[in-house]
């Protein structure tokens, strides 16, 4: 684990033929090309699907069928499901719940990650077997209990309006962050125990303490695992259900992923309107694959793949 | 995260080379070091771990969750008893999660390895091609039951207009219980796919390719290569997807919950188990003990996987 999978050198990639090239012949080529872009063809129907009937008035569809040409094509959708359904204002709402979660998880993961990768502890490798168990567990095998303790546990009334844990934000925020991280804590230590331990010691012998050793050396170095990570953990918070369904009951509140389940049938009454509002909570996660597509990939393949 | 290894051995021992920074801790490196371990691992344990556990006890228990501790009934095995014999809906979801199971080990596993092992081999837009086989893998499971309606809907749906059947002889995807878990089936395996297919390429990457070469001087075909060379080492990428395939059907959720809560031939575990809190009903001894069967079939692959994994790391 020198360097993120996606960046790892030293595999050719030249066209040049060389001994051993392994490209298949030409015609085995071209059948391949044409098995590709079917398949990416098949891949990508079921969105562009959706972006083709988000364009279309409903009155049209009626009209022409589905599955037609013709009629008129615009932005209507978009903008009535914006509207009608306040989305900025549940886009709002995983803002607050996805940004502090996402920071705090790397946070306190990164901290873990550090004591755990960095010196001899007995007990590290209990540590990072509990935090990366806890990770894998089914959400539902927990939530039971978790929905009883949250109900039970209060807080005061300007930190949430239901008046306890259960039905707030911060209750959101914290059960990403314990969910979230073992995953980190797993990626993270395994990526710092490849800096050299020279540089630790070094920094001991200078008299830096082991906070600055963490803040000042070690995290620094850590910078293309943390945004590899960042995308992913945003990608994966943003994109929650489960939590935000069971332990936020106040419809105005939830998530936009969540959100927009309860906005289905009160205000999305056509798959035009459907298919335009699943597309507009789709941007965040669509950005992500445009723009930061290898981070998140790396962010993948660090966790399942060691090496 | 006190206990410090070698921290009581006398001072005159040779320190043990990999050891010895640990002694020149000075007493407030470990109280920070003590926190910056300690702080998440109290999260973790008391929003992860405690809730497991009591999953455990409280399935042994009666209790609607309504009033303190001391209104919680021990009733032994009567939960289980119940889900075993007379709770309907826990057939059809074991079922249905089997179903996930098997599908997703014979189809997108298979196939993300297929076209992971297609991409690597040396053509062109192959990146091209894995963006968008990758696509669907960043939009969340809720979005894709929305979109499983927009497609499999039965007159507005993409399928049925296609084959003429919006009309008349309308194929009720969405609404026939011994259909629809096919029709979410489709949609969840569009998603998984080039998941495996990432993860695979990530593992091919890391094959050493002097070692194909050798192989193609020694005049091994391709199928040959690949079962003599590339599959001993993709050995772990094949372990993480075992894992991810079991974990991915245990908590399969959001889809089938978008379409119609998980009802009607859409029953699955985890849904069993929300549904005895959210809502008006409250049965937490019941809940629990569904969310312990789930939990027990988890950590059975959970617990090998990652023994496997730490005792490699140790020898390393």
């Amino acid at each position: 684990m020198t360097t993120l999978t996606t960046e790892r050198p030293g595999r050719p990639r030249t066209a040049a033929p060389a001994p051993g090239d392994r490209r298949p012949p030409r015609a085995g080529r071209a059948a391949l090309h044409v098995f590709l872009i079917g398949t990416c063809a098949v891949w990508l129907l079921p969105l562009l699907y959706a972006f083709y009937t988000a364009l279309r008035p409903y009155a049209d569809t009626q009209k022409h069928g589905y599955v037609s040409v013709g009629g008129h094509f615009g932005f209507g959708n978009f903008t009535a499901a914006w509207d009608q359904a306040q989305l900025l204002h549940y886009f709002w709402n995983s803002v607050l719940i996805t940004v502090p979660a996402l920071v705090i998880t790397l946070w306190l993961s990164s901290m873990v990650a550090f004591v755990v990768a960095r010196f001899n502890f007995k007990i590290n490798i209990a540590l990072l077997m509990l935090f990366t168990a806890g990770n894998l567990l089914p959400q539902q095998a927990l939530i039971t209990p978790l929905f009883k303790m949250y109900q039970m546990i209060p807080l005061p009334e300007w930190l949430a309006a239901s008046g306890k844990l259960d039905d707030s934000f911060l209750g959101l925020i914290l059960i990403h962050v314990a969910f979230q991280t073992g995953f980190c804590a797993f990626v993270l230590s395994n990526y710092m125990r490849t800096i050299p331990k020279e540089l630790g010691e070094a920094a001991l012998v200078d008299g830096a303490s082991a906070w600055r050793q963490y803040w000042q050396l070690v995290l620094p170095l850590c910078r293309p695992v943390l945004a590899a990570l960042a995308t992913l953990e945003f990608t994966w918070i943003y994109n929650d259900f489960f939590w935000a369904t069971v332990l936020m009951q106040t419809g105005s509140n939830r998530p936009i992923t969540a959100a927009l389940n309860n906005l289905q049938g009160q205000f999305f009454v056509n798959n035009n309107l459907i298919s335009a509002a699943a597309l507009i909570v789709a941007v965040p996660t669509l950005v992500v694959f445009f723009a930061l597509q290898k981070q998140f990939v790396s962010g993948l393949t660090l966790g399942a793949n060691k090496g | 995260m006190t206990v410090v290894d070698g921290a009581a051995a006398p001072r005159t021992t040779p320190p043990k080379t990999k050891r010895r920074h640990l002694k020149q801790l000075t007493v407030r490196d470990r109280v920070s070091l003590g926190l910056m371990a300690g702080i998440p691992t109290l999260l973790t344990v008391a929003f992860v771990w405690v809730p497991a556990l009591a999953s455990i006890v409280l399935s042994f228990s009666s209790w609607t969750g309504f009033g303190d501790f001391s209104t919680i009934q021990w009733v032994g095995t009567e939960n289980y008893k119940n889900i075993f014999t007379i709770y309907p809906p826990f057939d059809p979801a074991i079922e249905h999660n089997l179903i996930w199971l098997a599908v997703f080990f014979v189809l997108p596993a298979p196939f993300g390895l297929f076209l992971a092992v297609q991409l690597d081999k040396q053509i062109r837009f192959s990146r091209i091609y894995q963006s968008i086989l990758f696509l669907p893998v960043v939009l969340s499971l809720a979005l894709i039951g929305f979109m499983t309606e927009l497609i499999f809907s039965p007159t507005q749906g993409l399928i049925n207009n296609l084959t003429g059947h919006a009309d008349h002889h309308v194929v009720d995807w969405m609404g026939d219980p011994h259909l629809n878990i096919w029709a979410v089936m489709i949609m969840a395996c569009w998603r998984q796919a080039g998941y495996v297919m990432v993860l695979y390429l990530a593992g091919l990457k890391s094959v050493d390719p002097s070692q194909k070469e050798a192989a193609a001087l020694d005049g091994a075909n391709g199928p040959q290569t690949f079962r003599h060379v590339v599959w001993p080492a993709l050995r772990p990428i094949n372990v993480v997807v075992l894992v991810i395939t079991v974990i991915e059907s245990l908590r399969a959720f959001d889809i089938v919950y978008v379409i119609n809560k998980g009802t009607n031939g859409l029953e699955l575990l985890s849904v069993l188990v929300t549904d005895n809190i959210v809502g008006e009903a409250s049965r937490i001894g019941f809940g629990s003990a569904l969310a312990t069967i789930l939990l027990v079939i988890s950590l059975a692959f959970i617990v090998p996987y990652l023994i496997s994994m730490f005792r490699k790391d140790e020898r390393e």
